[in-house]
């Protein structure tokens, strides 16, 4: 019995996206196929890293990933500058962390000045990620945005009960946008249909699923994920082919095995490489769903997810 | 197993004789298909159409049985772990070289022995060890095999070399175990077979790539071993992931029978993370096994917990255990929750309570792994379960105030809640949302 390649054909194709503004500007996306599979598709971009800095002194990271930055975490501009330039970041994501009202209450001036010192600092491309928290993301990302025209900056995140604000600052300001929802196939479309309906081009969306780490829920995603590429690729559903965003670092790093001492849990093993192998395979899990930039934070465990796509590719 | 009714149907008699039991022949086909019914049923069945008929009903990917604790492996039925649950969840094997130092085999033996961790009320290890023959030597390629016997009696084992005369010499000390014999190649084929059927073991088969491992699998089966473990070359992620996709596709969509065996995978890298980067590759996608050089417990930590997720039951929710759970350096001052054990719900709560900072009690009621207005839906997340569950658990006794934070998208039972607890109890409606919880717990706690 003659072996023949089970091959399966897809109907459908991922949106390539493009940010950032000159030569240094990336593409990710385009793929007609699921994850990694060249005998039957192509991956023309490969998934792409962004490094994580915020606007204040990270707190509340763990001493593994913490004080990697120590020394240049005081200052935004100073933290992008040491990615691009000592770490070979190609895109730097900016977590306006500071504007929480829970934490500092910075106000959206205060992010507008870090944006704009972040982006006079660098050339890569960048993102520009809000706290998280409902009305106070509408008001900051929508100065922010206007701080940042010119720069083809990915804006978000633009979730279903702030989305409006966020697109119309993305659209005047000509940003990207990340549409994320809560772990649902029918959630992540229908804000894609909502803020389409608005007269932004789809073309211009990244969809953030809304991550989780190893151990904590991240079957959920990686399937959620899976089921999102089917719809896109076999069902050729346009409204789930823009490229999936996995913002990973905030779950990675307030996890029990990225923070306890291996004092307190010897059968962990050693702090150090438990935090970088947790955020390594939380990456890997979602690249092989599907998963076309990933917002990270150590620098070893980026290397490390690099070399791997790099054996996939 | 794929076989349609249509199909099967072509091979029952089409008489219509009802002496199965059924108006048609194309009735009992249907069962048939749908694995409701045996081929027995049907007196008058050629010897043609039982054998194949037969072989059509056997799982598409075999199952094997290791030795050690009996660790089974394949028996796989989809691609995609959201239509159905992956069923054998792969075992992780230390490769352990046959050249390296007595003391560095005492410690991987070690290592081995001490690999168990409890996740989730699961005890997940490292179930086998691989000996690899490096040195040409059967007599110390037996000696190591040996050593690894005796000092890790619960782990199974896998003996790795290309050469009958080591296996033989290593499989006299082990052969009650089940190791599986790793293996045949195009070159070594009669002498291995041989040697798998008399010891009735499973053989790893190797070729490089699949219509040359095809080939050899049918020969090999022909031979007469019906355990066999299929090996097609994959060692980088790239190749692993094409490979496995198409043998685990071949088997499942195809009814390719050649393929339809589990799927042993050797990740080896010089860096320990970027091994265990690869390794992961193999655990989402279809290795049943999976042969690593080092297992450091973060490692095997973040490998284990993977494999856990990756095979959980996606059409059960997954629960935490129920019981009050201390965060931070809660004491009896400490505010106390209640919410259901949909394990999302806890791993959310419980992330943003630590995120506040305030040290707390929270209380997990099992109502079988809902989400808190699910859970209230079906009755189960209710005033008097919710009030027999905190007075019956240690709550009572951590807090000396006797005050309890309920989720705010089941507010209506805060006052029914408040009688059923009696005894001075008083009940607190908190957020709706889990990101909501660092603003009120902070807000109470200023």
């Amino acid at each position: 019995m003659p072996f023949v390649i089970p091959k399966d054909a897809y109907a459908g194709k991922v949106n390539a996206l493009t940010f950032g503004s000159g030569d240094k500007a990336v593409t990710v996306g385009g793929d007609n196929g699921l994850p990694f599979l060249s005998f039957e598709s192509s991956i023309p971009n490969r998934p792409l890293i962004a490094l994580e800095i915020q606007d204040v002194a990270p707190s509340d990271w763990p001493d593994t990933v913490r004080t990697v930055y120590d020394g240049v975490s005081d200052s935004p501009a100073k933290w992008a500058k040491f990615c691009q330039d000592s770490l070979g970041a190609k895109i730097v994501a900016l977590r306006l962390t500071g504007t929480h009202p829970d934490k500092e209450n910075r106000s959206a001036e205060d992010a507008v000045k870090t944006v704009t010192e972040v982006l006079s600092a660098i050339d890569v491309p960048v993102m520009i990620l809000g706290s998280g928290h409902i009305e106070k993301d509408a008001q900051v990302l929508k100065a922010a945005a206007e701080a940042a025209k010119g720069k083809e900056c990915i804006l978000g995140k633009a979730q279903e009960e702030n989305y409006k604000t966020i697109v119309t600052a993305a659209i005047a300001n000509n940003h990207k946008l990340i549409a994320m929802s809560q772990l649902d196939v029918n959630l992540a479309k229908q804000l894609n249909i909502l803020i389409t309906q608005m007269g932004f081009n789809k073309d211009n969306i990244i969809m953030d699923p809304m991550s989780s780490a190893l151990g904590y829920g991240i079957e959920y995603t990686y399937s959620v994920m899976e089921r999102i590429r089917q719809a896109a690729l076999v069902q050729n559903d346009p409204m789930m082919q823009t490229p999936l965003l996995c913002d990973i670092g905030p779950n990675v790093w307030k996890t029990k095995e990225s923070a306890a001492p291996e004092s307190e849990l010897p059968e962990w093993g050693a702090l150090t490489e438990r935090g970088i192998v947790w955020e390594s395979v939380t990456a890997s899990t979602m690249i092989m769903a599907g998963c076309n930039l990933l917002v990270m934070r150590h620098p070893k465990a980026i290397e490390t997810v690099n070399k791997l796509i790099s054996e996939l590719i | 197993m794929a076989l349609s009714g249509v199909e099967i149907f072509k091979h029952l008699p089409k008489t219509n004789c009802k002496k199965c039991g059924y108006p048609t022949c194309l009735a009992f086909a249907m069962k048939l298909a749908a694995l409701q019914e045996s081929t027995d049923k049907c007196p008058d069945l050629s010897e043609e159409a039982k054998k194949f008929l037969g072989a059509a009903a056997e799982p598409p990917i075999r199952g094997i049985t290791l030795g050690g604790r009996g660790v089974k492996v394949g028996e796989e039925t989809v691609l995609f772990r959201h239509e159905k649950k992956f069923v054998n969840p792969c075992p992780i094997a230390l490769n352990i070289k046959d050249t390296e130092g007595a003391d560095a085999i005492t410690k991987h033996i070690a290592d081995v022995n001490s690999s168990e961790i409890d996740k989730v009320g699961q005890m997940l290890r490292v179930d086998l060890v691989c000996v690899t023959d490096e040195s040409g030597d059967p007599a110390r390629f037996a000696a190591v095999v040996k050593q690894v016997a005796d000092g890790a009696p619960n782990a199974g084992l896998i003996l790795n070399s290309s050469s009958p005369a080591s296996i033989e010499a290593a499989i006299a000390h082990c052969a009650d175990k089940r190791p599986l014999v790793y293996g045949a190649n195009a070159e070594n084929l009669d002498a291995m077979v041989k040697i798998a059927k008399e010891k009735k073991v499973a053989l790893g088969i190797y070729a490089k790539g699949l219509d040359a491992l095809s080939d050899l699998s049918e020969k090999v089966k022909g031979m007469g071993v019906t355990d066999i473990v299929l090996d097609s070359g994959a060692r980088t992620a790239k190749e692993m992931v094409e490979e496995y996709t198409m043998i685990r596709r071949a088997a499942l969509k195809k009814s390719f029978k050649p393929l339809g065996f589990p799927v042993i995978s050797f990740v080896s890298r010089d860096d320990s993370v970027l091994e265990a980067a690869v390794a992961s590759i193999g655990i989402m996608k279809y290795a049943s096994i999976i042969v690593v050089n080092s297992i450091e417990k973060w490692k095997t930590l973040a490998l284990l917990t993977l494999r856990q997720n990756i095979y959980t039951d996606p059409q059960v929710p997954m629960q935490v255990e129920q019981k009050i759970y201390k965060i931070g350096d809660a004491n009896e001052n400490s505010p106390l929750l209640v919410t259901t054990n949909f394990s999302l719900t806890y791993f959310i709560v419980r992330g943003e309570i630590e995120n506040s900072k305030v040290p707390c009690w929270l209380a997990i009621m099992n109502v079988e792994g809902l989400s808190v207005l699910t859970a209230w839906a079906a009755g189960k997340f209710v005033a008097g379960s919710i009030a027999n569950f905190i007075k019956e658990s240690e709550a009572p006794k951590l807090v000396a105030k006797k005050e309890l934070i309920l989720p705010g998208y089941v507010s209506v039972l805060s006052g029914s809640l408040e009688d059923k607890l009696g005894d001075g109890w008083k009940v607190v409606v908190g957020p709706r949302e889990a990101n909501q919880l660092p603003a009120f717990l902070k807000g109470r706690a200023a």
